[in-house]
């Protein structure tokens, strides 16, 4: 698939706007279900999924024919995923990360008033329980776990396409599967 | 070996791929002991394969379609840029052709001044240059932007730039009598210059027209 790409990304280079349409087809799922991960919410998702292949195609000059071009696209759907929760409305700035922890939120400071996990199994099936703990950990654990186990991007990769150190990453994936663990122990 | 502080690192670095051999017997040993770390391991393996299970997002239907729609249709001076960096030898090319082209034509403008190479007795009366009866030139005789009259004899090539040979009508007698003797050969440039020009005037009105 890699060599279809690169072939469809050489004719976009020059100038072929249809092949472009081949690439968006290949990656969509991927980028909305990143953008997704990232942002949370559907609406949001489309917008910066769609902004993300519409920047690709403008900068496509930019792009190092070297390099894998899904590490390049997953990039700038991340940084602009990253500058769209930066400009969300003040109500939504319990994502923060608190200065000076490595990706503690707001939301770790509230007292929970949810429903204890047991109760909350018996009332949904299995699978979208699970769909949903993913869905409430915190952003950035969240969208590394995902880079790593639904798209199986190496630990190198995610390091490029979010671009932070690879002991972060590394920091991040465990903690990030330490606290899924603890969400889904009940099961 | 403590179970929080070093071996939960352990099964991380496992996971990740990255644990060298020593540190994964330390792992399995430590884990056929403690049923804890079992336990904790168990369910971080059981995790991860539900990550992987997890259903994955899909794009709306006409997303494909939606962002075809929203690409900018290309304005033609980007077409043109792009085109330019796509085919840099080519441009580079068109840019020296017309550098050179503007530099050959401005030294052509400039260079209209009378220039005549250095030969003793030649008489220039304004912008003609006379090679006077009776007198005998040695070597090559260039005459630049000016009329040449040979009356006496040159013993070389003559080359006549920009310029007319002025046959001395008054003396009533044949072309060649009347020019003086030239022992070599006789080379008349401003009609190729002036042929060149104009078929270069031609072209660059037909690739510059914007009618």
């Amino acid at each position: 698939m890699d060599v279809v790409i690169r072939d469809k990304i050489k004719q976009v280079k020059k100038g072929d706007q249809a092949a472009y349409e081949d690439v968006v087809l290949f990656f969509q799922n991927k980028i909305y279900q990143h953008c997704f991960r990232m942002l949370g919410n559907a609406h949001e998702a489309e917008d910066i999924a769609q902004e993300a292949f519409i920047r690709a195609y403008v900068n496509i000059h930019s792009y190092d024919e070297n390099r894998k071009f899904s590490t390049w696209l997953y990039r700038i759907a991340t940084n602009l995923s990253i500058d769209r929760m930066r400009k969300r409305k003040p109500d939504f700035h319990l994502d923060a990360e608190i200065a000076g922890t490595d990706g503690l939120d707001m939301y770790s400071q509230l007292a929970t008033d949810e429903k204890l996990p047991e109760e909350e199994v018996q009332s949904m099936e299995l699978q979208s329980y699970i769909q949903h703990e993913i869905n409430e950990l915190p952003a950035i654990y969240r969208t590394i776990i995902m880079l790593r186990y639904l798209e199986e991007f190496s630990l190198q990769e995610i390091s490029e396409i979010l671009d932070i150190p690879l002991g972060t990453v590394k920091t991040r994936i465990h903690r990030g599967r330490e606290a899924l663990r603890k969400k889904l122990r009940h099961v | 070996m403590d179970c929080k502080k070093d071996v939960i690192p352990l099964m991380h670095h496992f996971l990740d791929g990255d644990i060298s051999r020593e540190d994964e017997t330390k792992l399995r040993k430590h884990l056929e002991q403690c049923s804890d770390c079992q336990k904790h391991f168990h369910e971080l393996k059981r995790t991860i394969s539900w990550i992987k299970n997890a259903e994955p997002v899909m794009a709306p239907v006409d997303f494909t379609q939606q962002v075809m729609q929203k690409l900018p249709t290309e304005k033609k001076h980007v077409k043109y840029m792009r085109w330019f960096k796509m085919h840099p030898v080519i441009t580079a090319a068109a840019i020296f052709f017309i550098l050179m082209l503007s530099g050959a034509f401005s030294a052509w403008q400039q260079d209209s001044k009378l220039t005549v190479s250095k030969q003793d007795d030649l008489i220039i009366q304004g912008d003609t240059v006379i090679v006077p009866e009776g007198v005998t030139v040695d070597g090559d005789l260039v005459v630049k932007n000016g009329n040449l009259k040979i009356e006496g004899t040159v013993d070389g090539n003559v080359t006549l730039i920009n310029g007319k040979l002025i046959q001395d009508q008054l003396n009533g007698e044949g072309l060649m009598a009347s020019v003086g003797e030239v022992n070599g050969e006789f080379k008349k440039v401003d009609q190729v210059f002036e042929w060149i020009w104009f078929n270069l005037q031609n072209l660059f009105r037909g690739v510059f027209s914007f009618e």
